[in-house]
């Protein structure tokens, strides 16, 4: 088959509920960076997405089995890489996330988000349909336990929990039984329980920030101000909004960064309950399509890929949403598709094109 | 697991090995994305739908904030419009407490950029713990353009930091007509919780704590007015949405001349003791001035605890209007009211009384200063002569003088609108009942008849007595405000609030009234009068000096200042119907001679300014003798403008 006609199979529709989304963060970046020295922002993230746009033609391109045959490769690299992290990082905000290389900035726990997704569907294809045995969800669990290991290190509770959701689907598609599951709850509130005895559990910033959660009105000017502050903006945002650049709590900087973390809560103050439900369901049309692209892959790995993706994206939106409308505690999740940032954008892009490459492949034997 | 087992089978591929995800896995993936989706909505709904109304006006409050206009207080003349007390534009710094996030973090770099310590600043929280946490705190008050420019630099550093716009009183210098003005400063807690009053002002608000700027606060301080102004949460401000302009406070006039005060706060220069000066037909205060003194500029911005201290710790207390709050014994300037009772009652017309350097009344020997020989009414008062009125008090008795005394003021308050009034005292059978539970011995009248013992006055008081006695009976109600500055109402209010014998008449025939007058003409204009040394050519000049002796008595030549008597001069000008009465106190000024000089000068004042304004002669006129007792009290005229 020719490359020209496996585009025909290339997923436009997909496209473009991803790009409506991306324009829609594009005109939000803009809203909430228009009165600070962050303007400017939204002609950076038009930059991230025509990259990313271009790199996920290009990875579209290459064979996924060629990406699961070479992932250990990819694997030693991503964890060196967050070595390197840890030893000559740039310290951002009080966390070590960052490399610095020739002007550029990286974070490389966003890539390796990617690897974890195609090293997992390919522990999975190798298990050839036997049931999972105990050794089997030990070695995959320690393959994404070590590199979150290091994100949670740097420290950066937020993105090491992303990790989370791959390995967990993962194991439920790749047919865990409910006696392992029950087995390793049981197992996990038995530590959470040492652990909590043991007095030692969370950095004061993160115990701030359940707390603030719990209770955002016990101290609203320290932890609970970003929850209330954001809880505010998209409370008065009501049914319709209040315009695009007229977000009183975007505009007048009350509503903590507005353009990555807590772009929802600003686009739900300018553009209010109706605007918020169309991003939604934005967001089940894409998860729906991509589902559908699983159900449809050719073979195992292709589906896992796809599912992996499915995963993280379900489980960026319901903490980082969920976090804006005061039902999960403040992790530093973006948003995907709607958060600034490269390598938000980036991650995104390239696991599209991963996932056009397995649909483009579905046809082929 | 059913489904999931039966599309398991489906999907195994040709070599036994599952080639495609189990369907039913996949549905069940898809349904956990929808009801994440729908947890999601139904939050977003709760918060966007149902609870709307409050975010919006939780927004609302976040981004507006009402910055005060503080109301200009009105400005104080003296009687002919010249400027006495005005306003400065000044800049306050306030602390917001509801932005501070590490207050002992921002402490060193606030303390360093305004200038003030840390522990001040703390000292400042401490006091306003119990104020609302919405409430700016006035961390320092009248700041330079270097601390404004501090504050302006550090918006982001120290967004709780905020300055605003005010006026400051700006008093006269050296303490001029400090007492009558008084000052401004905040209002106390005690003030806001026991005085109905202060009901509606809030801690931190500047009210007037004496003077007039106490009793006539309401008027002065206008009403302040409010601006809506947007902010960021930086306290940037990025627009207005409306405001509310403030009402400033009425200018008011005061009954002052500024030339007559002027004189009298020159006379009273590094003494200690008070000057009244008052219009007799009308009650008005032409000057009142009060030493030691103190500066109203320092309690106008925060006093500092040296100046505190030293106001505190100087024994003649600087902050006492000693015009109507020293009570002193009145010595004999008492001898007028003594004669008018004398008179009155008919016994001292008659009386003939040799004096030969004292008297023994009662087996205890009453001195008199000098061997007077034969004394009768007209010429006691020149003379002064204690035997004269020893006798007079003991033919008279404690209680017909006790009438007449409170008849004349004596033991009530004036009724002047200035704050904290003495009521002095008078005594009396009845009040020795009452206070010592005693009876009252007749040797103790003796005394009381020149003016000592139990007897106290204040300089108001002795002034508004002579008033009357000198326009033929008629009291008025001292005041500083003209009364028609004041809406009705509020007049009313004042002279509930401060209460006193107002205006008033009592009976003076007019053989007595021009009896009585002549002879304190004789007091300075003629050698045998004690005041002669301050008789002033060309001006019908009367009046009635008083050597008070203080409490452990008079010790002669003593270098010991606190024994040293009072001296006391109450006059007028001229003798009958006078334009203006004067009171003068001069706290151990030794002699009531010393004092007529001090008064002489007030009242030469008056009359030069009198001459020069309208060349009315009439002060230097002989007068005529008195025929009537009616007088004519123009209430709304000048002095000038008062003739018989």
């Amino acid at each position: 088959m020719t490359r020209l006609s496996s585009y025909r199979d290339f997923d436009w529709v997909l496209l473009g509920f991803v790009l409506l989304l991306s324009l829609i963060s594009v005109l939000e970046i803009k809203s909430a960076t228009l009165h600070t020295k962050f303007h400017g922002f939204d002609q950076k993230q038009i930059g991230f997405l025509a990259i990313g746009i271009v790199l996920m033609f290009l990875i579209s391109l290459i064979d996924y089995h060629r990406l699961i045959d070479t992932v250990h490769w990819a694997y030693g690299v991503g964890i060196l890489s967050l070595v390197a992290v840890a030893l000559f990082g740039t310290k951002v905000l009080g966390g070590k996330r960052w490399i610095s290389f020739h002007g550029a900035h990286f974070q490389p726990s966003e890539w390796i988000k990617l690897i974890l997704i195609v090293a997992v569907a390919r522990f999975f294809w190798g298990l050839t349909g036997r049931d999972l045995t105990w050794p089997d969800i030990g070695k995959v669990s320690a393959m994404v336990f070590v590199p979150m290991a290091f994100v949670l290190k740097q420290p950066d509770l937020g993105t090491s929990l992303t990790y989370l959701p791959i390995l967990i689907c993962g194991l439920f598609l790749g047919g865990i039984r409910f006696k392992q599951v029950a087995i390793i709850l049981l197992a996990l509130i038995f530590v959470g329980g040492v652990a909590w005895k043991s007095g030692k559990h969370l950095k004061p910033y993160q115990q701030a920030r359940i707390d603030a959660f719990m209770n955002p009105d016990s101290d609203p000017r320290g932890s609970g101000y970003q929850i209330r502050q954001s809880l505010i903006a998209v409370g008065s945002g009501g049914v319709w909004g209040k315009g695009a650049n007229k977000g009183t709590q975007t505009q007048g900087d009350f509503l903590p960064i507005p353009y990555t973390d807590f772009i929802f809560a600003a686009f739900c103050e300018e553009h209010g309950f109706v605007g918020a439900v169309g991003v939604l369901l934005l967001y089940f049309l894409i998860l729906m399509r991509l589902i559908q692209n699983a159900q449809t892959a050719s073979d195992l790995p292709g589906s896992f890929i796809i599912m992996g993706v499915v995963a993280v994206i379900v489980f960026q939106v319901a903490v980082n949403v969920g976090m804006v409308v005061g039902l999960m505690p403040v992790t530093g999740i973006p948003l995907p598709l709607l958060s600034y940032g490269g390598s938000s954008v980036l991650f995104t892009f390239l696991a599209l094109g991963i996932v056009m490459n397995v649909r483009m492949s579905r046809f082929v034997n | 697991m059913e489904p999931s087992h039966h599309s398991e089978a489906q999907n195994v591929g040709p070599n036994g090995k599952a080639e495609k995800l189990p369907i039913g896995k996949l549905h069940s993936v898809q349904y956990l994305v929808a009801l994440i989706l729908a947890v999601l909505l139904v939050g977003l709904w709760r918060l966007q739908v149902l609870n709307s109304e409050n975010f919006r006006s939780l927004a609302e409050a976040n981004r507006v904030r009402k910055v005060p206009i503080l109301a200009p207080r009105g400005k104080l003349f003296d009687r002919e419009g010249r400027l006495l007390v005005d306003n400065y534009p000044s800049v306050t710094c306030y602390l917001l407490r509801e932005q501070v996030k590490d207050l002992d973090a921002d402490l060193p770099l606030i303390s360093k950029g305004l200038h003030i310590s840390p522990e001040q600043i703390q000292a400042t929280l401490r006091r306003y713990q119990i104020a609302p946490k919405y409430q700016p705190i006035p961390l320092k008050q009248d700041i330079t353009p270097d601390e404004q420019a501090f504050i302006a630099a550090h918006r982001d550093e120290l967004p709780e930091l905020e300055t605003l716009d005010e006026q400051r009183r700006l008093y006269p210098s050296d303490g001029f007509a400090a007492h009558l003005i008084g000052y401004v400063g905040e209002v106390s807690e005690q003030m806001l919780a026991n005085d109905d009053r202060y009901s509606l002002y809030s801690p931190g608000d500047v009210v007037g704590r004496s003077g007039v700027e106490a009793t006539y606060d309401a008027l002065l301080r206008g009403t302040d007015g409010s601006r809506d102004v947007i902010v960021n949460s930086h306290g940037k401000e990025l627009g207005h949405l409306g405001q509310e302009l403030a009402i400033p406070g009425k200018d008011l006039k005061l009954t002052i001349d500024l030339d007559i005060q002027m004189a009298a706060e020159r006379v009273l220069e590094g003494k200690i003791g008070a000057i009244v000066a008052m219009d007799p037909h009308t009650g008005e205060i032409l000057a009142m001035a009060s030493r030691p003194t103190f500066d109203p500029n320092q309690f106008a911005v925060r006093l500092t605890k040296n100046y505190w201290n030293e106001i505190l710790n100087n024994p003649d207390h600087p902050l006492l209007n000693k015009s109507i709050q020293a009570q002193l014994a009145p010595g004999s300037t008492f001898k007028i009211v003594m004669s008018v009772a004398g008179l009155q009652e008919g016994l001292a017309q008659s009386m003939h009384v040799p004096c030969n350097g004292g008297a023994t009344f009662y087996g205890h020997f009453f001195s008199c200063d000098r061997n007077h020989g034969m004394v009768d009414i007209n010429n006691a008062i020149p003379y002064s002569c204690d035997t004269f009125y020893y006798t007079l008090a003991n033919r008279l008795g404690i209680d017909t003088m006790a009438k007449y005394a409170t008849s004349l003021g004596f033991a009530q308050k004036t009724g002047i609108d200035l704050p904290d009034e003495a009521t002095g005292n008078m005594p009396s059978t009845l009040w020795k009942l009452k206070t010592q539970h005693e009876k009252w011995y007749a040797g103790e009248t003796i005394s009381v008849g020149i003016g000592q013992g139990a007897v106290t006055a204040t300089p108001i008081q002795l002034a508004r007595a002579l008033s009357g006695i000198a326009n033929g009976g008629v009291l008025r109600r001292p005041h500083v405000i003209f009364p028609d500055e004041v809406p009705p109402e509020m007049l009313q209010a004042i002279r509930e609030n401060f209460p006193g014998s107002g205006d008033a008449t009592i009976p003076l025939s007019p053989e007595n009234w021009q009896l009585i007058t002549d002879a304190m003409a004789n007091v300075t204009s003629s050698p045998i009068g004690t005041a002669y040394i301050a008789h002033l050519e060309g001006v019908d000049f009367a009046g009635k000096t008083g050597t008070a002796d203080v409490v452990g008595g008079r010790v002669k030549n003593s270098t010991n200042k606190s024994t040293i008597p009072n001296a006391w001069f109450v006059g007028m000008a001229p003798r009958r119907n006078p334009d203006i009465v004067v009171a003068v106190l001069w706290e151990h000024g030794y002699w009531g001679n010393n004092s007529a000089k001090l008064a002489a000068q007030v009242i030469n004042a008056f009359v030069t300014k009198q001459r020069k304004r309208d060349n009315n002669l009439r002060i230097a006129e002989v007068p005529k003798p008195a025929t009537t007792a009616a007088v004519s009290p123009s209430v709304s005229g000048g002095p000038a403008s008062a003739t018989p």
